[in-house]
């Protein structure tokens, strides 16, 4: 690892855990983490995550908390580790990342660590009147808790509205966008002011679709986790499948056969592809095109006969397994996808030429709702929406994976950042996906689709059902689950929507002791404000759209 | 030239009892609220598309605000924080109205049997049907819509309230709102 300059002024004030992660001292933190940034370059914070070790090895400490980031040239990651004194404090770094303010107020509001300087430290995603934290392993799992009033949100408006001049509110309008708004593409509360119809200020309420997948992961053990994992980003189930499988076999040490890495590769792309497809097509409803609806989501459906011949469901497909893929292609499957593609090509194409060069189209998105390059990267967003601003910043291609860095295929990106980069970037990675599959196609090489590893693949049915040490292995695996050995490990894949990863500590049994997936809708989402304020509503609308939150990922 | 109905029927007159007459028109033209939170409304996409076209049940008219609906098609998983958003848009539609719940989260939970999910939506709102499924598929959608027109038909009347009265939800203690 390329720390230098954070070794030579740290020199003796740091150690390296066995996980790789540095290890500083709480009063050390906001200098490590500037030298950490400018000088090393490790500028985009990925995630911040804290870890209850109640139940593990609270020698050291109860509570850690974490913080993951990424070089500038996108390849390397670095891990920094913090473990708290009995005050559970620590200094807030959002005025070096602003990734950091929602991931501090998410560690708040399910650890119960306070963050010094905060802006705002408020919860985020459990309801105001919650009692307790509920990440914490002395939190029962099933112990919900009624909320009787939604918050008014007025405390964050009010000061809000006074740092932009607004002494009395009489003049200006306020309006809830959401939770239930056809536009808000699920359960997104945006709480604006307005004058006339442009929008003052913004705030924005997450954590109406938190379903607590993180407790329930410190529940089950690892293959019981993949159906949670489908209900992450729904619209493209299996890149989720696909993200914590690898994780965790990164975690096993092992590599899964190559039929299995191009099989992922292929229905992986495919799954981008149709999340795409959904993210337009509901796009240019808000925007009023509904025809393009039509065009657009008719291909899914063809895709969805496709997977569910293939895997058995239509959307939440669970395909996945830890050491491989559940089934292998059927047969006639290479007609049904070039049937699909070729259906998905036809949409792209006919809804292209209705809006590419459509004067609507363009004074509806160009210059709409800009993100610039700098704030993008602060703010932790990756992906489609990064690619728009123009950084040509792709996990598949920074840090291949299942043998990306043999296919050929172009990275779009965009230039000023707008909506209508954004969409375009859209357009041309279905295009480079289809691609990257018809490739894959060609060089699919015969062969196990699961690893042959008595501890981490369940064995055939037949020796199940015939011999006495098939169904122990089947038994120990399905009651027990894949045994991982203990540690702390972070890795990720190119997801829909940007860097999806999964950061999981094991404690070597086969439950994980803590799982948190890096979601990159949470950290595009905290960027709404900003591109927002001093727009029309009707453009705020198209800006959400654009960012395509999904809110299964976003409150998780 | 005439077509339908008056095709067939020309000038002639129809008999029939006036309650037979509304819940007709009430069946052949619901107006949905979909208040639709996760997965399940991704597949009720699929629902209103081409392929399964709700409009063949004269459900089409997907309405977003609640006093223009009056079936209520919850489609997703329902937290605590958002319960009492689901509570009072129920209230804000207008009577008669109809509710399904659509998917193993609103029925019950679903495989969510945490401290942030609602089990089961109908401690909160009353419910009419239930659909299973994870998310159900498209045709379990249209099933559930047929059997709501089939209540308006054979079991209910307009001289009856459709409202019942004795229902009582977790967040309809008045004193707590």
């Amino acid at each position: 690892m390329t720390v230098k300059n954070f070794k030579t002024l740290f020199e003796n004030r740091y150690f390296i855990e066995d996980s790789g992660a540095f290890i500083v001292e709480k009063s050390n933190i906001l200098d490590a983490l500037h030298v950490i940034k400018n000088r090393d370059n490790y500028t985009l914070l990925l995630d911040m995550t804290a870890v209850d070790y109640l139940k593990k090895d609270s020698s050291k400490a109860r509570f850690a908390v974490i913080y993951i980031l990424r070089h500038s040239d996108f390849s390397q990651i670095l891990m920094l580790k913090v473990y708290l004194d009995a005050t559970l404090t620590l200094p807030s770094v959002t005025s070096l990342f602003k990734s950091a303010n929602w991931a501090e107020r998410e560690i708040w509001d399910q650890y119960g660590i306070q963050f010094q300087n905060h802006p705002n430290l408020k919860r985020i995603l459990n309801h105001k009147e919650f009692i307790g934290h509920p990440l914490c392993k002395d939190y029962p799992i099933t112990q919900g808790q009624l909320c009787t009033k939604t918050d008014d949100l007025m405390d964050e408006m009010t000061p809000l509205l006074k740092s932009k001049g607004y002494e009395n509110f009489e003049d200006l309008m306020f309006l809830n966008l959401g939770p239930a708004h056809p536009a808000s593409h699920g359960t997104i509360r945006n709480f604006v002011a307005l004058e006339g119809e442009t929008i003052v200020s913004t705030v924005s309420e997450i954590g109406y679709l938190h379903r607590g997948f993180e407790k329930s992961c410190e529940n089950h053990t690892y293959n019981q986790i993949i159906p949670y994992t489908d209900r992450l980003n729904y619209c493209s189930a299996i890149l989720n499948n696909i993200a914590f499988a690898h994780t965790v076999e990164g975690m096993l040490g092992v590599e899964i056969p190559q039929r299995a890495q191009y099989i992922r590769v292929i229905i992986g792309e495919l799954s981008r592809a149709i999340d795409h497809l959904v993210c337009l097509a509901a796009m240019l409803v808000d925007m009023g095109a509904l025809t393009n609806y039509w065009y657009l989501y008719n291909p899914r459906e063809s895709v969805y006969t496709l997977l569910s011949k293939l895997t058995g469901a239509r959307l939440t497909n669970s395909y996945m397994r830890i050491g491989g893929v559940s089934r292998d292609f059927y047969e006639g499957f290479e007609e049904d996808l070039r049937y699909s593609l070729k259906d998905i090509q036809k949409g792209v194409g006919d809804t292209l030429k209705l809006i590419a060069h459509n004067r609507i189209f363009h004074d509806r998105t160009q210059n709409v709702g800009i993100i610039k390059k700098d704030e993008a990267l602060n703010r932790g967003i990756t992906g489609p929406n990064l690619r728009a601003c123009g950084i040509a910043y792709d996990l598949r291609v920074a840090k291949p994976y299942y043998g990306y860095d043999t296919f050929d295929f172009n990275i779009p990106i965009g230039s000023t950042g707008d909506v209508y980069d954004r969409m375009m970037v859209r357009f041309e990675e279905i295009e480079q996906s289809i691609y990257i599959i018809k490739q894959a196609m060609k060089r699919i090489p015969k062969g196990d689709i699961m690893l042959n590893n008595h501890s981490i693949a369940l064995p055939s049915k037949q020796s199940v059902y015939t011999s006495i040490e098939g169904v122990m292995n089947q038994f120990k695996l399905i009651y027990e689950g894949v045994k991982v050995p203990s540690k702390e490990y972070y890795d990720a894949i190119e997801g829909a929507n940007g860097e999806l990863g999964f950061f999981i500590v094991s404690d070597g049994s086969g439950t994980p002791y803590k799982v948190k997936v890096r979601p990159p809708c949470f950290y595009a989402m905290s960027a709404l404000p900003s591109m927002i304020e001093g727009g029309m509503i009707a453009d705020a609308v198209l800006s959400l759209g654009s960012l395509n939150i999904i809110a299964g990922e976003l409150d998780r | 030239m005439a077509v339908g109905a008056e095709a067939i029927f020309g000038n002639s007159v129809i008999t029939t009892k006036l309650d037979s007459a509304i819940s007709w028109a009430r069946e052949s033209s619901m107006w949905p609220y979909v208040f639709g939170t996760a997965c399940c409304a991704i597949e009720f996409m699929s629902v209103a598309s081409s392929q399964y076209d709700i409009s063949r049940f004269g459900a089409e008219v997907v309405r977003f605000s609640p006093r223009q609906a009056d079936l209520m098609i919850v489609a997703g998983t329902i937290s605590y924080k958002q319960a009492p958003v689901l509570k009072r848009i129920y209230d804000q539609m207008t009577e008669p109205k109809w509710v399904i719940s659509a998917g193993a989260c609103a029925c019950s939970g679903g495989f969510y049997d945490n401290y942030t999910t609602v089990q089961g939506i109908d401690s909160i709102i009353p419910v009419d049907v239930y659909i299973a499924g994870c998310p159900p598929r498209p045709e379990a959608f249209l099933d559930a819509l047929i059997k709501i027109q089939e209540l308006q038909a054979k079991k209910e009347s307009i001289i009856k309230d459709r409202v019942v009265k004795n229902f009582k939800g977790k967040l309809d203690d008045s004193k707590k709102l």
